[in-house]
């Protein structure tokens, strides 16, 4: 089954073409060889050639570089995961070999640089082995001086004959990505890019092609999670934002400081995560409904800040890109442990929303629906997303921009009388006046944190707290009646039903189909919000004999994960059960089916 | 266009009625909210008073100021006020503030502070509100002493202060507030005291009238808890009120800092005061210039140029 060629063999003799429908190619090297940006342009090709795409990468928390992979999977029909098993692996370094060969499924295909990885002999039964002299190869096209810089492009050059993918579109990317540089940077990533590609028209005897796609209404934009809830903010008219620097988020926060200004807008860099949240809660009650962000630490620290919010009814949105927790945990892995504090964060009886996007087009549609709500209800939102949507690339259809795209900046008109908590507003919500509105009564409004009469004048009259204990609690029932019912993800009765949120969503549903083609009975129900919970999930429940929640957080001292526990608490229904992991990794497809069979075996095995 | 962020009044449209309309400046009485909650006899009355007399002298509409404050006696503050306000957490008025000048360059923004609030849970928000030179007001009542919570020992508390936490006198240093203020790039520094009023009025008519961050540090006696810490610097009460020298160059740092350096009663006055470029103005800059690019085209327009580019 191996298959070397290191040397220069004369050219196939012919070449055998196998059609494919979707293709896992995992990228492994050191996180300042490019492999990114080889991905990146991958995806890109993939959006542009009207197939799914999703990917996947691990980036190492130190700055000074460090084994990295980039995983991108293409298909021709619907792409749900990253995938569990590699069909592709290309190697760079001994270690990458090492270390994600256990990656490709049986029978994979292995393209390792023979300049430095020495391949064993005991898996070369299992994986197909191609060596091409990578580096050396690369030094060779673009000369001496440039070292191994751009091997990555030649190995883009290697793959694309291997996938036999469209040359002239990923030479525009080439050209796209490097412009704005020296023209000899462009001229030397496309002598590299060439190179690959000649070396691998001589040498390979095999090409895959993936299948047409089907023809799509709109073209499909290519970006990563935390760019869409960028873009997504800035269609919703957010124009004020503030944050402090922290891994996952930081890139939402550089895209806004970068490109609000083109609309008028301001993102501040402030100096700490309470500054943050505190800026943008004064940009909001200024009339500009404002955004910060952060991750679990800093989340942690804006919490008594968005209480305040709470209390003083000023919408915010608040976007958590979580990652593994506690306390400084797992900067670059993903996990869902914060939905508690997004719940729950701050002291005192402190309700407010929660969202959680299920993958990077619902990212941007997310964020204009927290802003929406934040507006409607005068309440701070939270968005939850992760590490994990955060970083991955997928191509969506692009979104109605003249439609979706909003104006909310404030009104000053005077009013003649305002009660900025006014008891017998519909559905408790207040509706507050900017600063810079005229009162013709004479009689302003103060916002506070205290609680506070109808006029928000400190009170500590027992009745005044039950009433706005109550009004604050009220409009998010309201809220919840408006929510759609989620519909479930295969027939809406059976013997199972997975429940997730968050960016676990494409391997449930993979799971699910995986699961119905075996014959099993499972589906799967999506949960977008959180809090509060749409109503009707009972009778949803009342048509399974299990229900397990799928979620990246642990079990609890109780056996739930927090999802779990919050279904638990509500519904008191003893069928709704975790599959929970904490190893810092997204869940895959597998993963769900065994532990659900285990899960189900234990049931069984149990004494009625 | 719509969707930006307002520009100042000099160069946009303010957004409500114009003032002229209403010549007539705002009497205490119009000013005057809630009654203050104040002890009898606390320096933070005279602050109170001299604040309305600054919006009648200024001729300044209801609307057209917000007066933000944290947490703290002095932090009551805009209940007192009939105008827009707002009573943030404690320690981070300036923060909240940031996010209003930044935003509304059309708004008289006043933050008021203690020192516990200023100096202690909020002295990161305090450097970095200075140096960033943000168009605002922050008026710190300054007394020594954490009055609200009963008496305890705040960062200006002297050496040998003996309050509920430190029994046997205050052993940390106290923090020089105008020094502090200086050295961490704010513009405008000045120091008054509530019982010299028309000091007081000149200080606050100056610091509003300043462009960026003014500070304005005023003595104000919590008599509960600290009763005669500033009898030194009251001639009423056989103490000396020294004000700035008249030759004391304003825009000379060092010259300011060796005047902050003063044992109390020290100085009253204006310290320090230059111009440089509010964070105000830098960010309008920033969005005329990328504004500049973009200038013939609507929102969604601008977002789909940047969509376009990641197909």
């Amino acid at each position: 089954m191996s298959e070397t060629i290191q040397s220069a063999s004369p050219p196939a003799a012919e070449e055998r073409t196998h059609p494919i429908q979707e293709a896992v190619i995992r990228i492994a090297g050191n996180s300042q060889d490019g492999i990114q940006a080889m991905g990146q342009i991958l995806a890109r090709l993939a959006g542009r050639s009207e197939q799914e795409v999703m990917t996947y990468m691990t980036i190492p928390s130190t700055i000074s570089g460090g084994p990295s992979i980039f995983q991108v999977r293409i298909g021709s029909g619907e792409v749900l995961s990253a995938g569990d098993e590699a069909d592709f692996l290309l190697a760079f370094y001994q270690h990458s070999y090492e270390n994600h060969i256990h990656s490709l499924r049986k029978g994979g295909i292995v393209l390792y640089d023979t300049d430095n990885v020495e391949p064993k002999p005991e898996w070369q039964k299992d994986y197909v082995h191609i060596g091409v002299p990578i580096t050396s190869q690369t030094i060779e096209a673009i000369g001496g001086t440039a070292r191994d810089k751009g091997k990555n492009i030649f190995a883009l050059g290697l793959v694309a004959r291997f996938f036999d993918l469209n040359v002239p579109k990923l030479e525009q990317l080439i050209r796209e990505r490097f412009q704005g540089k020296d023209e000899s940077v462009v001229r030397n990533a496309l002598l590299a890019f060439h190179a690959g590609y000649a070396y691998a028209s001589n040498h390979l005897k095999e090409v895959y092609r993936l299948a047409e796609s089907r023809k799509r209404e709109r073209p499909q934009v290519v970006m990563s999670g935390n760019e869409a809830l960028a873009y997504g903010l800035i269609a919703a008219g957010v124009r004020f934002g503030a944050a402090y620097p922290i891994t996952p988020w930081s890139d939402v926060m550089e895209t806004l400081r970068r490109e609000l200004p083109k609309y008028g807008g301001t993102f501040v860099q402030a100096e700490d995560e309470i500054a943050a949240v505190s800026m943008a809660i004064g940009a909001s009650y200024a009339g500009y409904l404002a955004v910060t962000g952060s991750s679990g630490p800093g989340i942690s620290l804006k919490s008594e800040a968005v209480g305040w919010a709470v209390n003083a009814e000023v919408p915010l949105v608040v976007i958590d890109v979580q990652r593994a927790g506690p306390s400084t945990g797992m900067p670059t892995n993903p996990e869902q442990s914060d939905l508690y504090i997004a719940c729950f964060g701050s002291h005192g009886d402190a309700p407010r929303v929660v969202l959680a996007p299920a993958d990077v087009e619902d990212c941007f549609y997310t964020a204009i629906e927290a802003v929406n709500i934040a507006r409607e209800y005068s309440v701070p939102v939270f968005i939850l997303s992760d590490q994990s949507i955060a970083t991955r690339i997928e191509a969506f259809l692009e979104p109605e921009l003249e439609k979706l795209c909003q104006d909310i900046s404030p009104k000053f008109d005077p009013v003649p009388d305002h009660k900025p908590y006014d008891l017998n507003a519909p559905d408790g919500v207040t509706r507050h006046i900017p600063p810079g509105t005229k009162v013709l009564s004479g009689k302003y409004p103060v916002l506070t944190g205290l609680e506070h009469d109808e006029m928000g004048h400190p009170s500590a009259s027992p009745k005044i707290h039950a009433a706005m204990t109550a009004k604050r609690r009220r409009k998010l029932q309201a809220l919840a009646k408006r929510l759609p019912r989620p519909e479930t993800y295969g027939p809406n009765e059976g013997q199972v039903l997975l429940v997730g949120w968050g960016s676990t969503r494409g391997p449930i549903r993979e799971a699910v189909d995986r699961a119905r083609a075996q014959g099993l009975s499972v589906s799967a129900l999506h949960l977008r919000h959180l809090n509060p919970l749409p109503n009707g999930l009972d009778e949803i429940f009342s048509g399974f004999r299990h229900i397990f929640v799928v979620e990246m957080n642990d079990e609890g001292l109780y056996g739930y994960g927090q999802l779990a526990a919050l279904l638990r608490a509500r519904y008191c229904n003893p069928n709704i059960r975790g599959i929970n992991k904490t190893d810092g990794l997204t869940f895959k497809v597998r993963e769900i089916l065994e532990r659900l069979q285990e899960k189900l075996n234990a049931l069984q095995a149990q004494p009625v | 266009m719509s969707t930006a962020i307002t520009v100042p009044s000099s160069t946009g449209q303010p957004p409500a009625a114009p003032a002229a309309q209403e010549p007539k400046p705002l009497t205490k009485r119009e000013l005057a909210a809630d009654h203050p909650t104040w002890c009898p006899g606390c320096g933070d009355f005279s602050v109170l008073a001299i604040y309305f007399k600054l919006m009648e002298r200024a001729r300044i509409r209801h609307e057209k100021i917000v007066s933000v404050s944290g947490i703290g006696c002095s932090s009551r503050f805009p209940y007192f006020v009939q105008a827009h306000g707002a009573h943030f957490i404690h320690g981070r008025a300036l923060a909240f503030a940031t996010g209003l000048s930044l935003t509304r360059p059309d708004l008289h923004v006043f933050v008021f502070s203690g020192d516990g609030d200023a100096f202690s849970i909020g002295g990161n928000h305090f450097l970095h509100a200075a140096r960033r030179n943000v168009n605002l007001t922050l008026v710190v009542m300054d007394n020594q002493v954490y009055g609200l919570t009963k008496k305890q020992t705040s960062p200006t508390s002297p050496l040998g202060f003996k309050s509920k936490t430190d029994p046997w006198g205050a052993i940390d240093q106290p923090l020089n507030p105008i020094k502090t203020a200086i050295a961490a790039g704010a513009t405008f520094v000045a120091r008054t005291i509530s019982t010299n009023p028309n000091h007081l009025l000149q200080m606050m008519e100056a610091a509003m009238q300043h462009e960026g961050f003014s500070f304005v540090e005023c003595l104000s006696e919590c008599v509960e808890f600290y009763e005669g810490a500033f009898d030194g610097a009251n001639p009423r009460k056989g103490g000396v009120f020294n004000t700035v020298p008249a030759n004391h160059d304003v825009t000379d740092e060092l010259a300011a800092y060796e005047l902050a350096n003063a044992p109390f009663p020290g100085y009253f006055g204006i310290f320090y005061q230059v111009k440089r470029p509010t964070r105000n103005q830098r960010e309008q800059e920033i969005i005329r210039a990328a504004r500049e690019k973009v200038k013939d085209l609507k929102d969604w327009q601008i977002l789909q140029r940047t969509f376009d580019r990641m197909k």
